[in-house]
């Protein structure tokens, strides 16, 4: 036995046995092994014990070095960009002269984007998964939406905004506009309020359902009235975590077209718009320091954004997840 | 008249005064038994009585449970196993143990026995050791021809007779085992109680287990534990047919359990 | 002939009121089904959707531009005066960085999943957890800016010959990206593992590292493989950090301190750009999104596959 105390062995000792030269006829026990005292093995207690503590530090670092790299992010964004964090620039439009530029038609276009965003993909979303888990038959069919549903999530957000661009530009003749920005990152973040929006449903015990059923409930009565409400709260922390993910997407709103040049804010869904992570975009694309500082200021509006989407998210969930 | 007997012959293992704490809950109470070398010591008793918890001060894998504080001694061949100094896993490899539920690793069955000599620095023939050690665990004839296959392919009583052979491989000198037929049929079950039979011939073996008939089968001492502490300890032939203790003859008897 | 037993008959007024309100509930029950289907099979459309205008747009592509020149082209040039449509330096510029990101992000990843899952305390995780889940979640362009505007000063400082716009810069931001892809799916299927094959290697007198090391990470290799896959396939469908930081010279190379274009920037440059719609330039931006498509599904539908077929040998 290890220790650091050197000791007296105290180990009473064996008798010997001698080993047989081969495999005893089979059926009958085996003699027993020679020597158990150790030295077959060359167990290195302190060189394994050692190189634990190293493995053990290695990943601890490991873990460390992404939370280091967000921290050196946000300080460099901070250093860079929060001198130019005024109300000018909050409510001022995009120009060539950096002392004015402004980000308020990014602002009104981000919100207009949000809000047709969650108009379109909360039903589709949610209806969808309610009927995966509650009306689909259990079949191939089923599992196929149900794997695609899986594959459309992993699919880049560039090809995504390749369709938005033939299908709601030029094909339903859109134009390069807020509505055919909405429909496009609606279908981009679809996957994710699916699968957020099962999990939820899921998450409601079946005892629930059933109950409905035994008072003559019809399955859409069971839904709306009993599973619904208490999906709801984990419906809703998906969906703002879907939204988010869709407020600072750049790709597929450069391939619909968002306007580099904007001089006016939009009014109508129709309207030529910008958003704020393709403002961002476009300002850190010209070499002038000065216009890396607004992309800096415009991306810290853009995380204060994303940090009270999630805030408000996780309290939702914090709030109002019943524990069953 | 202590209703703890204290074994003749050469002492392999011994709890002074061992306790263990889950938090502020005591599971096993203040226990001094002797483990005497090369017997077969049975560990019985309702469920929840500490007799596994017992068991696993033995090769402290209790270090393992978050909360769970040992105090007092287990001394095995002189020395306490939680004495400072001491590292568990030293301890581990020269006290094996063998679980309730088979758990061989999803690796070849070859695998599975080479894999504590390896980690171990096993410097000999590693054939020889997985065939020797699958023999003493009379799997060898089963699977000579498959050593490569998955372990999961085996049946229950196979896997649990590879769990030993892995356990053996290491050649440790106590075994202890934790319920090791509960899981399994009752012809796999007497493979492995005529397995333990063979063993004692070289290891002392410490089994827990709630069916007494196999207590009753297979072990040289039996110990009754209730509610964490040692109630009585004796010869398996006297704590069946005649205890001393009322509660031994309660449970024994089947008034509760 | 056999007459129905109808509510009327059992009570002669109940045919008004409960016979009609169950008739009004089981066809607002027949609607509803039949809405919620319309709503699930806007993802079915989407899929065909998407293959539909990538192989459609391409087709126009392709009857100009000769399949093997576009899949096993070294130049790809289309402003030139002679354009040339091989995508391989396209191809090339994605797996460059890809390949740097899986540098970073594949071994740090799975160190940060082992501590989390092996040695950190439950306070710890619980902390932890949530932070690197953080790195996931702040926007590419972000992530743009600071490869641009920080990572690259560093590298040029240590390879002076370094471009302003290079690949390796992408690549590392890329690779911290990823991180949390890969560190979350590997815990879960390290967590997945039983307890008592921990305890059965415990017994058998290894240590914490081996038991992590030989026995968790083994059993839970198959979704450790696919999370890396999935990991990778994010980082070649990325947009946004290699079009500002990577830069736009499409051209065949493994050197990362140079600038290089991948399939995603080249697609994204275009469509803001001036190509008129319907020139061959503009056309090659579906034949290179049809290439990103098939290669980023294909693997996505390994890493599926990697998983379903592993845990059944597990299990």
């Amino acid at each position: 036995m290890s220790g650091e105390r050197p000791g007296p062995d105290v180990r009473v000792p064996r008798p010997s046995v001698a080993r047989a030269p081969e495999a005893p006829p089979a059926g009958e026990p085996p003699p027993a092994p020679t020597n158990r005292n150790d030295d077959r093995f060359d167990v290195r207690l302190r060189a394994r014990a050692r190189f634990g503590t190293v493995f053990a530090v290695l990943c601890f670092l490991a873990t460390l070095i992404g939370v280091l790299v967000l921290a050196a992010l946000l300080v460099d964004i901070f250093r860079d960009g929060f001198h130019r964090l005024t109300p000018a620039f909050l409510n001022g439009m995009p120009s060539r002269f950096v002392e004015r530029a402004g980000i308020k038609p990014a602002l009104v276009g981000s919100a207009w984007v949000m809000v047709l965003t969650a108009i379109v993909s909360f039903p589709l979303g949610v209806g969808t998964a309610i009927w995966l888990e509650e009306y689909a038959p259990n079949n191939r069919f089923t599992r196929i939406v149900q794997t695609n549903i899986a594959n459309l999530a992993g699919v880049p957000s560039i090809v995504y905004g390749i369709l938005g661009l033939t299908l709601f530009v030029r094909g339903f003749a859109l134009g390069r506009s807020i509505l055919a920005a909405a429909f496009t990152l609606s279908l981009l973040i679809l996957p994710v309020v699916i699968i957020a929006s099962q999990e939820a449903i899921k998450a409601v015990p079946n005892s629930i359902r059933l109950g409905a059923y035994a008072l003559g409930a019809t399955r859409w009565e069971a839904i709306r009235y009993q599973v619904f409400p208490l999906a709801l709260p984990g419906i809703m922390t998906g969906t703002i975590l879907a939204l988010s993910r869709a407020i600072g997407e750049a790709a597929p709103v450069i391939m619909v077209g968002a306007l580099g040049f904007i001089s006016f804010v939009p009014t109508r869904p129709l309207d030529g718009f910008t958003v704020i992570p393709f403002q961002i975009f476009s300002w850190v694309s010209r070499p002038q320091v000065a216009f890396q500082e607004l992309a800096a200021a415009a991306s810290i509006v853009l995380l204060a954004l994303l940090l009270t989407m999630n805030a408000a998210a996780i309290w939702l969930r914090n709030r109002y997840t019943r524990k069953f | 008249m202590s209703a703890i007997h204290v074994p003749a012959g050469p002492i392999e293992l011994e709890s002074r005064a061992l306790s263990v704490y889950y938090g502020g809950t005591p599971a096993v109470r203040d226990v001094s038994i002797q483990i005497p070398d090369r017997k077969v010591v049975a560990f019985i008793g309702p469920s929840g009585c500490g007799k596994s918890t017992l068991l696993r001060c033995f090769n402290r894998m209790n270090d393992l449970v978050p909360g769970a504080r040992v105090t007092g001694e287990a001394i095995f061949q002189g020395q306490n196993l939680y004495g400072t100094g001491v590292d568990p896993v030293d301890v581990r490899r020269r006290i094996g143990m063998v679980f309730q539920k088979p758990n061989p690793f999803p690796k070849s069955i070859y695998d599975n026995v080479a894999f504590g000599p390896r980690i171990n620095g096993y410097r000999d023939d590693l054939d020889q050791l997985v065939e020797h050690s699958l023999r003493q665990a009379a799997l060898w004839d089963e699977v000579k021809d498959r050593l490569d296959d998955s372990a999961l392919a085996l049946s229950g009583g196979q896997q649990q007779r590879l769990c030993i052979a892995r356990a053996l491989a290491v050649a440790p000198e106590v075994l202890l085992m934790d319920e090791p037929a509960s899981a399994l049929d009752p012809i796999a079950t007497q493979k492995i109680e005529e397995l333990i039979y063979e063993l004692k011939q070289n290891y002392t073996v410490v089994i827990v287990t709630h069916n007494m008939q196999q207590a009753a089968r297979v072990s040289d001492l039996t110990a009754f534990l209730y509610l964490g502490s040692v109630v009585e300890y004796g010869p398996t032939q006297t704590l069946f047919t005649n205890p001393r203790e009322e509660r031994t003859e309660a449970y024994i008897t089947g008034r509760f359990g | 002939m056999a007459t129905e037993l109808t509510a009327a008959d059992a009570r002669p007024n109940a045919r008004t009121t409960v016979d009609r309100g169950l008739r009004a509930r089981r066809r607002q029950e027949r609607v509803v089904g039949f809405v919620l289907f319309g709503f699930s099979a806007v993802s079915i459309l989407t899929t065909l959707g998407i293959v539909a205008v990538l192989l459609f747009e391409s087709s126009t592509f392709f009857r100009q531009i000769p399949l093997i020149e576009f899949f096993t082209g070294t130049r790809w040039s289309p402003l030139f005066e002679s354009p040339h449509y091989g995508i391989l330096p396209l191809l090339s510029g994605s797996l460059l960085i890809a390949g740097g990101a899986a540098i970073v992000a594949l071994p740090l990843g799975l160190a940060a999943a082992i501590f989390l899952s092996e040695y950190a305390h439950d306070r710890v995780r619980r902390v932890l957890k949530p932070v690197l889940e953080i790195l996931a979640g702040v926007p590419t362009v972000v992530y743009g800016y600071f490869a641009l505007t920080f990572v690259t000063p560093l590298i040029r400082a240590i390879v002076p010959s370094t471009s302003v716009f290079n690949a390796a810069s992408a690549a590392i931001v890329m690779g911290i990206m990823i991180i949390p892809m890969v560190s979350s799916l590997s815990e879960d299927a390290m967590s997945a593992v039983p307890r008592s094959l921990r305890e059965a290697a415990y017994a058998l007198g290894a240590t914490k590292v081996e038991v992590a090391t030989r026995t968790v990470v083994p059993a839970a290799l198959s979704g450790i493989i696919a999370s890396f896959i999935l990991a990778i396939s994010r980082a070649i469908g990325e947009t946004m950090i290699v079009t500002i930081a990577a830069g736009a010279t499409a051209v065949l190379t493994l050197n990362p301190f140079t600038s290089v274009q991948t399939m995603t920037a080249f697609i994204a440059e275009t469509a803001k750009g001036e190509a008129a719609h319907g020139t061959i330039e503009y056309q090659s931006i579906f034949a290179v999104g049809l290439t990103l498509f098939a290669i980023t599904l294909l693997m996505n539908i390994l890493s599926n596959v990697v998983l379903r077929r592993f845990r059944e040998v597990y299990e």
